[in-house]
């Protein structure tokens, strides 16, 4: 019997997306795939250290549980350890998908995968493919991908943004709204099932690790919309990234991994300070901590380097041809951009904005609360908990994909739908979207939408990154309503309807802010400090009170978030103090 | 150079309203910071769309996604020469500086173009490896870890198009699909699995478009930012389809 066939729209082509596509093309079905760019150029590409999963290739004994425990240790235990203990269960066996696929992994002598150390786990346990993990995983997706758009069951709408969903009379999702690029053509579509996959926020902070189409807008948008935004408070700050003043460019944290080693002139002598301080982990400490002793020898301690915000992150001392074979493309990378040879030099780094642990809220099979809505990859909330470990995010958003595709088709087969869409239903919905960027097209006040957005990322870098205040954070609240009021008196200086980048981030830039207000009242709330939020006023972790999911919802009427908090599975392993002073008990 | 006034940054940049407008020029200037790139001198265009002669104007459209010379995106033609913005130091270059579309390809719209011809090229030398499907199946194959370094080489090409638009044969004058392409077919037939479709990807390259398009002038190796030792791949794709064609006829 010919299998039933179904219309999913997935929106975003990175490693998460990808791999639903994948899974619901193998099952038969159909996808509209939308994405801003040609999905080859998705942002999952600048990843750049590996993917973990418990290979135990190195006689070191490695588990499952041992990756599932670091995960949920290092996370701060705010994760669902059962969404965990899938995810590491499935890992091995996406690494041999993939290598099946041909991604080029770095191999050892003898042909089979090398392993390599990241942050937060004592064995060896991150695949890696030199220094371009994710380009070469995204490519073997998108390789796969283009085979069943040749076949025709998969049509890309790229180069198109997602503006919204379209909700039937009984709330259920039943397709979106996007708008061409270039043709600035908006239209409706009909989807059985749609999944979200549109990646982090970072641009919400402006100067950041990601890519600048990693605006969470589309994450925004559906908030706007009635999904729930779970942990959202929860941002790593990486702590190693070159700072630039179009984007902080990351150093691997494979650095550390391969034997790079921090230190600042203390009393004229290198002071390794994170040797010093965590004897156990030492500069392969997880990335909070390490952000955050960067921040102090900084900021409170005045040792940065000449006075300013920077510290080394030294590889001099490993023997080059070793750092060619192992780091080659990154290293390229620093000389590229900065115009020195890490290889003789250290080179100066400072923490930057990286990655969003929390995002949409989603069940273990990436429903999120409006039915017929799905999420899955980095803009979901699920795995990572209050801080992600290092090569843990290309294994969340990949396998991820594995659950929403199916799940996909399950939910168009067995759920409950409610009627039918109307033509007339996607029309009005269309319809307000004209209208809404029509209306843009006219504004002509005195802002200019980037100076505007470069200030929200400002603002949202000063108060809502490593250390946190209450005041602050209150008074961030203020500033980010005063810049919502303000977008308002933006003037578009392009009013064609013609590739017109201006006009739609005018329309990204208010999801934006409205994303910044769900960060930093999340932020407000949590009194405590845990995984990637600290909070001065509250230094320690205070389960009884905070070992809870955020929950943030949009508040129609005034605009703002509403913060509450919910139970979430943590059965499997007891809460036990983080520190990586010593080594992890277990 | 020393001989350059610090303070600012000058731009020349060739605009165009739609692909069937008329190109025309418009010269910009901006404040100089150490370590720009023009990427990020665009943005401070768009932070100030004002042209040197005070002229409020439309923001110029580029494309750009990682600034880390990875995605490929950014490509436009800086200075004559095709390669990625995001890496173009304005340290290293001649002022002023001259921006312009990769014209190989349709223009979008000022240095917005439409590469979607590399996509469909990949479609045509079947660029993937030929799985049953992304469930278990069993142990992948070991590999020769130097070959897999050659195929890590390879599999860096970001689909800039910086290759094609160097490459004199690539254009409206033939169907030749260009380099990137070309090669890439041969990364999938170093693969152990992608190897069993070799013989259909060997018989694409020997058709219209396919290697003998290539007049080996050697353009495109200088070109590619990802340093893909491309000339060398396309001799060995030229051998391999030469074997094959010797083998197709003894085969009749
Ligand atoms: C510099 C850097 C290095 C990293 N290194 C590592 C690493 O070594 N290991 C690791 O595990 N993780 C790493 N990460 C994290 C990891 O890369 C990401 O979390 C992961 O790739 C996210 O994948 P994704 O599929 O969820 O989203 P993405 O790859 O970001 O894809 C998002 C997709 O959505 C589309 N999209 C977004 N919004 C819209 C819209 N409104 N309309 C239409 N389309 C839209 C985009 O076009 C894109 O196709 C790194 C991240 C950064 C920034
Ligand atoms: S060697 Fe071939 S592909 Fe390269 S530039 Fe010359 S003609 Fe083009
Ligand atoms: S081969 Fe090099 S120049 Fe050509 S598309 Fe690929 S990366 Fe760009
Ligand atoms: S923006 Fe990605 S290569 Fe330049």
């Amino acid at each position: 019997m010919a299998k039933a066939k179904y219309k999913i729209v997935v929106v975003g082509g990175g490693l998460s997306g990808l791999m639903a596509t994948l899974k619901i093309c193998e099952a038969g079905s159909d996808v509209d795939l939308f994405s801003y760019c040609p999905v080859k150029r998705s942002h999952s590409l600048c990843a750049q250290g590996g993917i973990n999963a418990c290979m135990d290739t190195k006689g070191e004994h490695d588990s499952i549980y041992e990756h599932f425990d670091d995960t949920v240790y290092g996370g701060d235990f705010l994760a669902d350890q059962v969404a965990v203990k899938g995810m590491c269960e499935a890992a091995p066996k996406l690494i041999k998908m993939f290598d099946r696929m041909g991604v080029p992994f770095t191999r050892t002598a003898e042909g089979v995968l090398d392993l390599r150390n990241f942050g937060g786990q004592k064995n060896k346990r991150t695949c890696f493919a030199g220094s371009t993990t994710g380009q070469q995983l995204l490519y073997a997706l998108d390789e796969q991908v283009r085979k069943w758009e040749v076949k025709g069951n998969v049509k890309k709408y790229e180069f198109w943004e997602f503006i919204k969903v379209i909700k039937n009379k009984e709330g259920v999702c039943r397709g979106i709204v996007a708008q061409s690029m270039n043709s600035m053509e908006i239209k409706a579509f009909r989807a059985d099932t749609v999944i979200i996959a549109t990646g982090g926020p970072g641009q919400v902070f402006g100067r950041c690790t990601a890519s600048t189409i990693c605006n969470g807008s589309a994450v925004s948008a559906v908030y706007q919309q009635g999904a729930h935004i779970g942990n959202p408070e929860f941002i790593q700050i990486h702590p190693t990234a070159i700072p630039g003043s179009d984007k902080n460019r990351l150093m691997s944290e494979a650095c550390r991994g391969e034997g790079g080693r921090i230190w600042v002139y203390k009393d004229g002598k290198p002071w390794y300070f994170l040797e010093e301080m965590y004897p156990a982990y030492g500069n392969l400490v997880p990335r909070d901590v390490a952000s955050r002793a960067i921040y102090d020898v900084c900021m409170n301690q005045h040792l940065g380097i000449n006075g300013e915000n920077r510290v080394y992150l030294d590889l001099s001392h490993i023997p080059a041809d070793y750092l060619e074979r192992k780091l080659g493309g990154i290293l390229e990378m620093y000389s590229e951009f900065v115009g020195k040879d890490p290889r003789k030099v250290p080179m100066e780094i400072y923490p930057s904005v990286h990655y969003s642990m929390g995002g949409i809220w989603v069940d273990r099979l990436h429903h999120t609360n409006i039915p017929g809505l799905m999420a899955s990859g980095e803009c979901d909330y699920q795995y990572h908990g209050a801080n992600r470990l290092g090569a843990n995010s290309l294994l969340s958003a990949a396998y991820s994909g594995t659950i929403s595709g199916p799940e996909a088709i399950n939910w168009a087969a067995t759920g409950d739908r409610g009627s039918e869409i109307t033509d007339e239903e996607l029309e009005a919905a269309r319809q307000a979207c004209v209208d809404q960027f029509e209306s843009i097209l006219k504004m002509d006040g005195p802002e200019n939408v980037h100076r505007l957005h470069h200030e929200l990322g400002d603002v949202m870098n000063k108060y809502v990154t490593i250390e946190r205040v209450n005041q602050d954070l209150d008074y961030c609240l203020e500033e980010l309503k005063k810049i919502l009021k303000r977008w308002n008196d933006i003037g578009v200086t392009d009013r064609g309807h013609w590739a017109n980048q201006e006009a739609m981030f005018v329309r990204q830039l208010r999801n934006m802010i409205l994303y910044a207000m769900v960060v930093t009242k999340a932020a407000r709330m949590r009194d405590e400090s845990r995984g990637a939020h600290f909070k001065r006023e509250f230094p320690t972790r205070n389960d009884e009170r905070f070992m809870k999911t955020t929950i943030v919802d949009y508040n129609t009427e005034t605009e703002e978030p509403m913060v509450s908090y919910i139970e979430f599975d943590h059965s499997l392993v007891k809460p036990r103090p983080r520190n990586y002073a010593v080594a992890k008990k277990e | 150079m020393a001989e350059q006034n610090k303070q600012t940054v000058t731009f020349i940049i060739e605009r165009q309203d739609g692909p069937d407008s008329k190109p025309y020029t418009q010269e910009f200037e901006i404040p100089y910071r150490p370590a720009l790139n023009v990427v990020a001198s665009l943005m401070e265009i768009q932070k100030n769309p004002v042209t040197k002669d005070g002229k409020k104007v439309a923001p110029v459209v580029w494309e750009c996604n990682c600034l880390e010379k990875v995605c490929g995106a950014c490509m436009m033609v800086i200075n004559g020469r095709a390669r990625q913005a995001c890496c173009a130091l304005i340290d290293e270059l001649e002022q002023p500086i001259h921006l312009a579309p990769a014209r190989t390809f349709p223009v979008i719209r000022d240095l917005l173009i439409d590469r979607s011809v590399m996509f469909e090229s990949l479609k045509r030398i079947q660029g993937w490896v030929e799985i049953d499907g992304t469930w278990e199946v069993k142990d992948a194959p070991i590999q020769n870890p130097y070959t897999a370094q050659t195929a890590y080489e390879i599999s860096h090409c970001m689909t800039c198009g910086c290759c094609l638009e160097a490459c004199p044969n690539v254009g409206p004058q033939s169907d030749f699909i260009g380099p990137a392409p070309t090669v890439q077919a041969y990364l999938f037939n170093l693969h152990p699995l992608g190897k069993f479709d070799k013989e259909k990807r060997l018989n694409t390259l020997m058709e219209k478009g396919g290697i003998t398009s290539c007049g080996n002038s050697q353009n495109c190796v200088q070109a590619c930012p990802k340093n893909i030792k491309l000339t060398t791949y396309l001799a060995q794709v030229n051998r391999d389809v030469n074997k094959q064609a010797l083998k197709n006829i003894f085969n009749k």
